[in-house]
């Protein structure tokens, strides 16, 4: 296995790690849908489910800003490979939890889901995560990718500010014990810390 | 970091639902039993005595022990009951844990007995009064109610117990008291939660006079006809069915009575989101949450929402304790 990380991998083998990636993205939705025939999904199935899939999201979305680290640090830039498919699995969970919201908590009730959003600050961030997603996925592809050139880069960068929206989301949906939300915010912190250090490290060389 | 690892219940566990119901039946039947005897007894008082002291209405140790004998009441005849399961297993008891699986889980080794509660403040004089006497105070009687969490769920628990006044009558406040508080056990090495400092332990939730006084608040010791589940809060808690179920205080130790408006430990962690009376009001929103409609625990995943009633439905028999009070500043 470390030998693995030592060598950059060849075609084939980023290919079976891509195979993997995908496989493990599967198990969080797989796992629900298991629990689901079990009639396991907790008192509160909605609520499970919602912040089930809200957590796989932020969880996807935390590992797809670990890929630049793992290069500015280590140097290996294989890994950024999987970035695409990562942010769409991000997507994918992002598109349930709203999905689930939108049906099966407020059973399609727009005037009620309206005042929801507009009411509650917890709710409004999510919000604008989500709709700040839906661009990214959508200019996920190479065309989009050549059509957008050099905006491409700037546009996809809002990962970061999704990426914040998500932690304060989940942050205030915590009535008191906020550990868990402050534990994924430091980590969040660190993975953007890092680039920041580094970007300014390297101005300062080019200087 | 797992948020919601489901409660794993083995199959082995849970109680097929017909022989539930024959439980119920059974424990029906032997209500009626009881009452048969009861009336038997009467004409013998030296055996009834006897019987009595012989057979306690709570039998000794943990939770689980079925509550032999109580009157049922109409309160809540036409709901739908939460199943047992549910009601056991997803509970806000920040003792416990954070967690709504985490009480059942940690609170399997609460002792619950001995048990006294410590009457205090604007009272004639201090008293300490056990759990066996305070249900000695009115017969032991089952009320289903409602209960609405300020988190948008919702749920129907056959409680048991006694109505709250008659403890009141019994610890004789004096013409101050105009509120009640009611502390719950501060006692880290049994309550790990309480080893977090998420509130300002110990857990105090407080009452005016006459809402503490009123007929529909009750005492609880038992629901679904057994002795409170210690997740629950056993031996002994409050039950304010119009409130937020916040306001419902478990292993009450401390009552005391006071002249001021108490601090409670919500209020206290957030005063913008929890008020003092946190009466059930679909009119008045929640800084994180919807109040205008809920979720019913146990309806399936595509029930929908039901709408929140004013006073959790039971307007007619609270809402004019609070005639003239602003309910959006008072929330």
């Amino acid at each position: 296995m470390l030998h693995f990380f030592k060598k950059t991998p060849n075609k084939q083998q980023i290919a079976r790690v891509k195979v993997l990636v995908f496989l493990l993205c599967t198990i969080p939705m797989l796992r629900l849908i298991w629990l689901g025939f079990q009639e396991d999904l907790t008192a509160n199935p909605i609520e499970f489910l919602e912040r089930s899939t809200g957590f796989w999201a932020l969880m996807i979305l935390l590992a797809t800003l670990t890929l630049t680290p793992i290069r500015i640090i280590t140097g290996r830039a294989w890994p950024l490979q999987m970035r695409r498919m990562l942010g769409l699995w991000m997507f994918f969970y992002a598109c349930c939890h709203v999905i689930i919201y939108v049906w099966l908590d407020f059973a399609f009730l727009w005037a009620d889901i309206v005042k929801d959003i507009a009411k509650h600050p917890r709710i409004l961030v999510g919000f604008a995560a989500f709709v700040l997603t839906i661009p990214l996925a959508s200019t996920s592809n190479q065309a989009m990718m050549k059509r957008l050139g050099q905006h491409w880069k700037p546009l996809h960068q809002s990962v970061y500010v999704i990426a914040i929206l998500s932690i304060v989301h989940f942050w205030w949906l915590v009535k008191i014990d906020i550990r868990e939300p402050m534990f994924y915010a430091v980590v969040l912190a660190i993975l953007l810390g890092i680039r920041i250090y580094y970007h300014f490290k390297l101005k300062h060389k080019i200087k | 970091m797992k948020p919601y690892s489901p409660p794993y219940i083995p199959a082995s566990e849970i109680t097929p639902k017909d022989t539930f119901e024959n439980r119920r039946a059974f424990l029906q039947k032997a209500g009626f039993g009881v009452a048969a005897g009861t009336i038997a007894l009467l004409n013998h008082p030296v055996r009834a005595a006897e019987t009595a002291v012989k057979s306690p209405i709570i039998q000794p140790v943990g939770a689980g022990k079925k509550i032999a004998q109580y009157k049922k009441t109409a309160f809540g005849a036409e709901e739908k009951l939460t199943s047992y399961e549910d009601v056991t297993t997803y509970n806000n008891f920040y003792e416990f844990g954070t967690d709504k699986s985490d009480p059942a889980k940690n609170a399997k080794l609460f002792k619950t007995q001995p048990w006294a509660v410590s009457i205090e403040g604007e009272v004639k004089k201090p008293k300490i009064i056990s759990l066996e006497d305070i249900i000695k105070l009115a017969p032991l009687e089952e009320r289903i109610y409602r209960m609405r969490c300020v988190e948008g769920w919702s749920m129907v628990i056959p409680w048991l117990g006694i109505p709250l006044a008659k403890l009141i009558q019994w610890a004789e406040p004096t013409g101050n008291a105009k509120f009640i508080e009611f502390i719950t056990l501060n006692d880290k090495q049994q309550m790990p939660g309480q080893n977090l400092p998420v509130l300002d332990w110990p857990y105090v939730e407080g009452l005016r006079m006459d809402e503490a006084m009123h007929s529909l608040t009750m005492l609880a010791v038992g629901l679904y006809g057994e002795q409170l589940p210690n997740q629950n809060g056993a031996p002994l808690r409050l039950v304010v069915p119009w409130k937020y179920g916040f306001k419902g205080a478990k292993s009450i130790v401390k009552i005391r009575f006071t002249e001021k408006m108490p601090r409670t430990s919500w209020m206290k962690a957030g005063p913008r989101e929890y008020g003092f009376y946190a009466n059930v009001n679909p009119n008045v929103d929640h800084p994180r949450w919807t109040q205008s409609s809920e979720k019913r625990i146990g309806a399936g995943l595509f029930a929908g929402r039901i709408k929140t009633q004013m006073f959790n439905g039971y307007a007619e028999q609270v809402g004019q304790m609070y005639a003239g009070l602003d309910l959006q500043k008072n929330f």
